[in-house]
């Protein structure tokens, strides 16, 4: 895929030095977005078929709740912010891509059509959009800039551990060397268009207009080229970058906004009481059904908690390629902060690299399909599962409201109920609930012993 | 260690019986109303007390509790605990992955809870109130759940509790260790630092705080078993920087926290420098009961 846009630049090149009708520019145009749609419905067309695997979380009600929540933690980028410095940069790169987005969509339309700056005619509208967007893109060159020094030279601790392999690394330079390039072309194309027109252009570009003469060629033939080569560069990498999102971490370019707005609005420490476990205790406690036979054709449950990727909700799945590994979560773990194997930002990493590789062959063989591997065990130890406090520092921390407690307390239900594979001192907790209604070992009878000698000065 | 301050002073017969009869006269016995009680007698409380498992149970506090009952007396509201009908409300057991002993406690409790009609409940256990607040109303148990943390900050606001200054907290510092239950669980932040600063003493923050405090190291049934192997404790991890504050008090309000904040205490032998304290115990200490 990377040799699209050296491959591209040729060819304009080509037609450049030929001056080939521009109708054979548009054709080309028309047949790489078409190419770039076909890969994208094909990874989202995946995505879906991983998702019809999950199970059901809750239901989205309260819209304009979720509408206030987006506006905030994803538009007012508030969780981001919880660390100002650090936030702020990022805060520059995602309000310039809301506003260069528009900017996309113009290249996009004048490359299907052939015009040049459609948009141009939308006034205060575009003027707006053009210098926001050149403003921003100076500055995303600056937050990226900063983003690879301190990813490379300065160690910041949440950037390392377990989960985070070379290849994590790798990919996130990638994206930061890719945004950057988006962004360098971006004002190449607005350099290039002010000097093509110096006696007049659409909209509005600072930045640029202070880079014309630096930047531009002086004749011509070049200055053309300079222009063509740039608008290409960028559509390129706007299409390579949608593509490879979805296999990146990055991938939370697309998914933070729909997981923010889709967020568990229930208590953070309220955790789901499991329908397929009140309707056994029901049955239970009711002295006509106890007994009675299991009523045919309701199947219970294939499985309590969690033990491997179908077994998640799609909330945890969609959890899972939102995170893009920013170890915020981590940064503040208790568990994780004084030395135990936990990081919640593990939980999902694993989850989206199991969910790859067992999906497909989930999907092509049905929900019997086996590899003899298993997210719980050969993934996540019970180890760090164990080590949680449930304290959701994590889930508060997280820019893009990642739900870390409910997972581990799912992966946990498994061990406890399908497997009694809790540690000894919890289950003589559990058996001192069973027996004397407290965790502790004193009967039920003791409970009022604090009250039988309380005197106050009146 | 067992003398008692009367026999210490040395004083003769009359003078002890003086004293005798001085705290006599000065003490009641504060009697604590249950539900069956209550019912028997055909009267509701105003609000019922769940005093839950540490509250009833762990030494420490007991004088928790009994620190709130006195408040409550203190101030003549009609309350009733459930006594031996109270069942722990399977919180630890939820957290730790058992989710059909968790169920089978809560509609256990559901049930005596509705067969007492029972609407408002003020609990001093952040576990006990955030199950019941928010894991019981799917299962049937629909009531008004208050935090004592809350509750005591409405009295306050209410006039009900007046500052007396009997406590003398004036020039001491208290630095107040969020609850995760409280904090980032149910926003409850501001609540429990009213209630300190109505004390008159000077609230120092930690690092960190609010929502970003530092777990105790006992929530998700941590409180029952040892913790993995790691590199330090978390209770050592948060106790050090309660130390930093150089508080003389670390106000808590949740039974884990308690437990948790006064081990590093003592691992780190600071008690004789600053005391762990629920806000219950400081209000009643204030308040001279």
């Amino acid at each position: 895929m990377i040799f699209i846009p050296f491959s591209t630049v040729v060819i304009t090149l080509t037609f450049t030095r030929l001056n080939v009708n521009m109708a054979v520019k548009q054709v080309s145009f028309i047949v790489i977005i078409l190419i770039a749609s076909g890969i994208f419905t094909f990874t989202i067309s995946r995505l879906v078929g991983f998702f019809k695997l999950t199970k059901p979380a809750y239901r989205i009600t309260d819209i304009s709740r979720r509408i206030k929540i987006l506006l905030s933690v994803a538009f007012g980028q508030t969780k981001i912010l919880r660390r100002p410095v650090v936030g702020i940069m990022h805060a520059l790169v995602y309000w310039g891509f809301m506003v260069i987005t528009v900017g996309t969509v113009e290249m996009i339309i004048d490359g299907v059509l052939d015009t040049e700056r459609v948009l141009s005619d939308t006034g205060f509208f575009y003027t707006l959009i053009t210098a926001s967007g050149d403003i921003l893109a100076v500055m995303i060159i600056g937050s990226c800039l900063v983003f690879l020094f301190r990813r490379h030279f300065i160690k910041v601790k949440r950037f390392n551990g377990i989960e985070m392999t070379k290849g994590s690394t790798i990919d996130a330079t990638i994206a930061l060397l890719m945004i950057l390039l988006l962004m360098v072309s971006l004002i190449g194309t607005n350099v290039g268009y002010l000097a093509q027109n110096p006696n007049g252009y659409a909209g509005m570009f600072p930045m640029s207009t202070l880079l014309v003469a630096f930047v531009a060629p002086k004749d011509l033939d070049s200055l053309y080229l300079f222009t063509e080569v740039n608008w290409w560069a960028h559509v390129m990498l706007v299409f390579i970058f949608a593509n490879a999102l979805p296999y990146s971490k990055h991938f939370h370019v697309f998914m933070s906004m729909p997981n923010v707005f889709l967020t568990r609005l229930e208590p953070l420490t309220k955790l789901s009481n499991m329908t397929s476990v009140t309707n056994e205790v029901k049955a239970m406690m009711n002295p006509e059904t106890a007994f009675a036979p299991q009523t045919e054709g309701i199947p219970g449950p294939s499985r309590f908690g969690v033990k491997d990727a179908e077994d998640v909700t799609w909330k945890n799945y969609l959890d899972s390629l939102t995170c893009t590994e920013c170890g915020r979560c981590t940064s503040v773990c208790p568990a994780n902060i004084t030395g135990k194997k936990l990081s919640p930002r593990k939980i999902f990493v694993d989850l989206r690299k199991r969910m790859s590789e067992k999906g497909p062959g989930l999907i092509k063989e049905g929900i019997g399909f086996s590899d003899s591997k298993s997210l719980l065990g050969d993934y996540i130890s019970a180890e760090e599962l164990w080590a949680c406090t449930t304290c959701n520092a994590c889930a508060m921390e997280c820019p893009v409201n990642i739900d870390h407690p409910s997972l581990i307390i799912d992966m946990r239900r498994y061990l406890v109920l399908e497997e009694s594979a809790a540690p000894a001192d919890l289950n003589n907790m559990f058996a001192n609930i069973e027996n004397n209604g407290a965790p502790w070992p004193f009967p039920q009878s003791a409970r009022l012993d604090w009250a039988q000698s309380i005197e106050m000065k009146s | 260690m067992a003398f008692s301050p009367i026999c210490k002073t040395g004083l003769g017969t009359k003078h002890r019986n003086e004293i005798m009869n001085e705290k006599l006269s000065n003490t009641r016995k504060v009697e604590v109303p249950t539900m069956a009680q209550m019912v028997a007698k055909g009267e509701q409380p105003e609000v019922l007390f769940w005093v839950g498992c540490a509250g009833a149970f762990d030494d420490r506090y007991k004088a928790v509790t009994q620190a709130f009952v006195k408040i409550l007396t203190h101030i003549g509201i009609k309350y009733a605990v459930l006594g031996h009908e109270e069942s722990c409300t399977g919180d630890p057991a939820k957290r730790a992955g058992n989710e059909f002993l968790f169920q089978m406690q809560a509609m256990t409790n559901i049930e005596v809870l509705n067969g007492y009609n029972i609407k408002k409940i003020v609990t001093a256990c952040p576990h006990c109130f955030n199950t019941l607040k928010n894991e019981y109303p799917e299962l049937g148990g629909n009531y008004e759940v208050i935090h004592h943390s809350t509750f005591l900050q409405q009295l306050i606001n209410d006039g009900r509790i007046k500052f007396s200054g009997k406590g003398d907290f004036k020039g001491k510092k208290i630095t107040y260790h969020d609850s995760c239950y409280l904090g980032r669980g149910n926003n409850i932040y501001e609540a429990p630092r009213q209630v300190l600063e109505f004390l008159d003493a000077e609230l120092v923050e930690m690092k960190r705080c609010k929502s970003r405090g530092l777990c105790c190291g006992a929530g998700g049934a941590q409180m029952f078993k040892e913790a993995e192997p790691g590199n330090k404790e978390v209770n050592i991890e948060r106790i050090e920087e309660a130390l930093e504050t150089n508080s003389n008090v670390i106000a808590s309000a949740c039974p884990f926290c308690m437990t948790m904040l006064s081990d590093g205490v003592k691992a780190k032998e600071k008690e004789d420098v600053v005391k762990v304290k629920d806000l219950a115990e400081l209000i009643a200490e204030d308040q001279g009961l």
